[in-house]
């Protein structure tokens, strides 16, 4: 029998999904094409994306949840259903669960402060790695300062991956009232294992956080399967626009944490001296919202949906393989984090030998190659590595083995370039 | 593909600058460095009435921050406080033959901005 994948590739059209992304036809100088290796920091956006913005900016700007005229109400319409997507995307039922924020780090600010308040005692502990984004580290220490709390780290191991017993352990004295987690390093690609990290926290009576902007855009995230309590991610990074992000949380915990922000939208009724809180979500959503960006995070999700996730992932799974492949044998070249590729999202960061991360970023511009070089505002993780910076090259759905062909060779020739004469 | 911004000079100063060191005495030291992308500039001068003697720097970073050191090392050794003080960002770029973009330019001038900081008399009574 003929092999059915094989005949349709990988199940995913890779030329067709190019075409949907305008960059990645434009040339960065004349003759030299861009390759996009930095959606990590934030993904191109798709066509559907930009006309769905565009189409409400042009053609129905109003806002929502007040005007009872034509073009409110087709704003609101359109905001409301955007919620509705996503809720879909996580796998919850009840929208009032998902609250639109400013995009990850807003949202973990959020419950930092309004479920830390109300939550966390002094000597209580929160439980975090060094695999975290800035935005899931200084968060948890504002309200620790705050309330007393303290932040616990779980051990890594040399392969940057989650040590479990270790995780265990923080558990003895039974102070711990948070583990908030990446659900994939913005620096290695770690996976850190998410469900097995909620089950063992949920046991010992500790919620739970995933911080998903990375992995969002790589894999499904079913918070309801997973029992977590909380679930952040933001829109630029899963193909939609930047300025809008999203706070999933459990019910029960939402309706009772107080919101952070005043002001209008988010109160039912208001007096001279005190207010009443409105409903889930709005309680959360003070102010007019980003309804463009909203929107066009409605339409990012719809094309996330439009595609074959199993083709999506094995697509991508070719990617991370072929770059660890390929990369691996540039001479000087050092992989941070576990060279298998097992629990990784497709994203390499990388030192090269005798190259500055920044020169190195530079001089790949050169090349149209877009990629990150710094700390990736996980400063944590690059002090355990004991180097101030490292370079990052992220895929996605759009990229191509081809591609990742070309990073390889410019490496080398940057290197040839930058030897000491 | 060749970049003019890493040329053979600049490289040379990042390689091997004669002004990479430390100073038996120095009047004024200052270190700075750029959590952006972790450069680190260490740099130290020895100045006789109002002029520069020596200049040193040491420090990890790019080509771009360490070389557009050492250039000002060589441009201000001999010069007076005075004309230090007086150089700006466009120097610095004029030393390096380039224009740097504006997240390069952190680079380029964390060596100048050190410079500066030395040179500049603290107030000991704030
Ligand atoms: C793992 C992770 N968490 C949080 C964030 C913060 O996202 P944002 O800047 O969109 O709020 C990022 C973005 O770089 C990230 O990679």
């Amino acid at each position: 029998m003929a092999d059915v994948a094989a005949v349709r590739g990988t199940g995913l059209d890779v030329s067709r999904v190019r075409a949907d992304f305008p960059p990645l036809a434009e040339e960065v100088r004349p003759g030299v094409p861009l390759r996009y290796f930095d959606s990590a920091a934030t993904a191109l956006k798709p066509a559907p994306v930009v006309e769905a913005v565009r189409e409400f900016l042009a053609d129905y700007p109003a806002n929502v949840h007040r005007g009872l005229h034509v073009l409110s109400e087709r704003a609101t319409e359109a905001f409301e259903g955007a919620r509705l997507k996503v809720a879909a995307h996580l796998g919850v039922d009840d929208p009032a669960q998902v609250i639109f924020t400013r995009g990850t780090t807003e949202a973990i600010n959020l419950v930092a402060r309004s479920w830390g308040r109300m939550a966390l005692k002094p000597g209580d502990a929160i439980v975090l790695s060094e695999l975290e984004h800035h935005a899931n580290i200084v968060p948890w220490q504002m309200i620790a300062a705050e309330t007393g709390a303290v932040l616990r780290y779980v051990d890594l191991t040399d392969d940057l991956e989650y040590d479990l017993d270790s995780f265990d352990r923080l558990f003895d004295d039974g102070r711990v009232r948070m583990v908030a987690t990446t659900g994939m390093s913005n620096v290695t690609g770690v996976r850190p294992p998410v469900e097995e990290i909620a089950r063992r926290a949920r046991g010992r009576g500790a919620r739970v956080l995933i911080d998903a902007a990375q992995s969002l855009a790589h894999e499904g995230l079913d918070v309801v399967e997973l029992g977590i309590d909380f679930a952040a991610f933001s829109g630029h990074k899963v193909f939609g626009p930047t300025g809008v992000g999203v706070l999933y949380g459990k019910r029960e915990l939402l309706e009772a944490m107080e919101p952070v922000l005043g002001g209008g939208n988010m109160v039912l009724r208001v007096e001279r001296d005190r207010a009443v809180w409105n409903e889930l979500p709005d309680k959360f959503e003070a102010g007019t919202p980003p309804i463009a960006e909203v929107i066009g995070l409605g339409a990012a999700i719809d094309y996330i949906e439009s595609l074959d996730a199993e083709a999506v992932a094995r697509h991508e799974r070719g990617l991370i393989e072929h770059a660890h492949a390929t990369l691996g044998a540039v001479e000087g070249f050092r992989l941070l984090g576990p060279s298998d590729t097992a629990g990784k999202g497709p994203i390499v960061g990388f030192t090269l030998d005798g190259t500055h991360p920044h020169d190195l970023s530079h001089l790949l511009d050169r090349h149209g190659i877009a990629i990150r070089a710094g700390h990736h505002c996980a400063m944590p993780l690059h002090t355990r590595l004991g180097i101030p910076a490292s370079a990052r090259a992220s895929f996605a759905l759009y990229n191509t083995k081809d591609e990742i062909d070309r990073l390889a060779e410019a490496l080398g020739s940057i290197k040839t370039m930058l030897r000491r004469r | 593909m060749d970049d003019p911004l890493y040329r053979e000079e600049i490289l040379d100063h990042y390689y091997s600058s004669p002004y990479r060191g430390r100073l038996e005495r120095a009047d004024h030291a200052c270190d700075l460095d750029n959590p952006f992308c972790g450069d680190q500039i260490h740099v130290e001068l020895a100045v006789d009435g109002d002029r520069i003697k020596d200049v040193r720097f040491d420090g990890k970073g790019c080509v771009i921050s360490q070389a557009a050191t050492s250039l000002l090392a060589e441009r201000l050794e001999g010069a007076t406080v005075e004309e230090a003080l007086g150089l700006g960002p466009a120097d610095v770029v004029k030393l390096l033959g380039m224009p740097l973009t504006p997240t390069r330019m952190k680079c380029g001038l964390l060596g100048w901005k050190a410079i500066r900081q030395a040179l500049t008399p603290k107030d000991v009574t704030a």
